[in-house]
């Protein structure tokens, strides 16, 4: 049943945030709401009334890496575009992995 | 350009798109909560800075922007890439203002109300990201 609310939720508060960016303009601001914190504000309302409030902010110190890995993600996809002119689709896919080895490195050298 | 909203851009999105949206946000929040369950919440909370809007939203921007491209008669453009590519500058910009909503909860989350804590890292959030994008673009106007 949690599972099920975390999920309404999440898809509920992301799609508000893809929604506000996919109407503003100019493009480069509207980008600004691709890293909104949607899947922060679901994930740590309803972690804030499961776990308590010290279990949630444990979770925000491990997501200051998580973010520097979304900047690192970020410019990535725009070398992949520039460089290679892929596809906005393969290029934010690939990119994934550059998140992910930043986040789980941070992860395994600094915050476990 | 000034920041304007394009409303009529609500009506070009069709429904699948909301609603890939809505799924991917959904199974990465849940995602969120079965690694923090599982790992942790130090593990669980890289994820809370996971990309889950953008890969959608800049496929659909190059896809839109292709499909403009196309119906005014022009078949092979890289408008749609660039769109893209100026998107992804802005996640960048933002997720810089990310770090910062993120130390604010971090910090500020024991000791004050939740609510009021998650509102007000929002706003630091918010302010932020524009302050950048502000400043950026300022900087880039003077360079030319």
């Amino acid at each position: 049943m949690q599972l099920i609310f975390r999920f309404i939720a999440g898809g509920l508060i992301v799609s508000v945030f893809a929604a506000l960016g996919g109407i503003l303009k100019p493009k480069s601001f509207a980008g600004l709401f691709g890293s909104a914190p949607s899947v922060a504000l679901a994930t740590l309302a309803l972690t804030i009334l499961a776990n308590g409030k010290l279990y949630a902010a444990r979770e925000t110190r491990s997501m200051i890496a998580g973010a520097i890995a979304l900047w690192l993600y970020a410019r990535v996809t725009i070398w992949l575009i520039m460089r290679f002119n892929l596809r906005a689709a393969l290029a934010s896919a690939s990119a994934i992995a550059a998140w992910l080895i930043c986040a789980i490195g941070a992860w395994l050298l600094v915050l476990r | 350009m000034a920041v304007h909203l394009d409303l009529p851009a609500l009506a070009k999105t069709r429904w699948y798109e909301y609603a890939l949206r809505f799924l991917f946000g959904g199974a990465i929040t849940v995602l969120t909560g079965i690694l923090a369950k599982r790992y942790g919440p130090v593990f669980g909370g890289l994820f809370l800075a996971f990309p889950a809007i953008f890969p959608a939203s800049a496929t659909l921007i190059d896809k839109h922007e292709r499909e403009k491209k196309q119906n005014a008669g022009i078949p092979h453009t890289i408008r749609g890439r660039q769109a893209a590519a100026l998107d992804a500058r802005g996640a960048a910009e933002g997720s810089i203002a990310l770090v910062f909503f993120a130390l604010f909860v971090w910090k500020l989350a024991p000791v004050w109300n939740a609510a009021v804590t998650l509102f007000a890292a929002l706003f630091v959030w918010f302010a932020l990201a524009v302050l950048i994008w502000r400043i950026r673009k300022h900087l880039r106007l003077k360079s030319l």
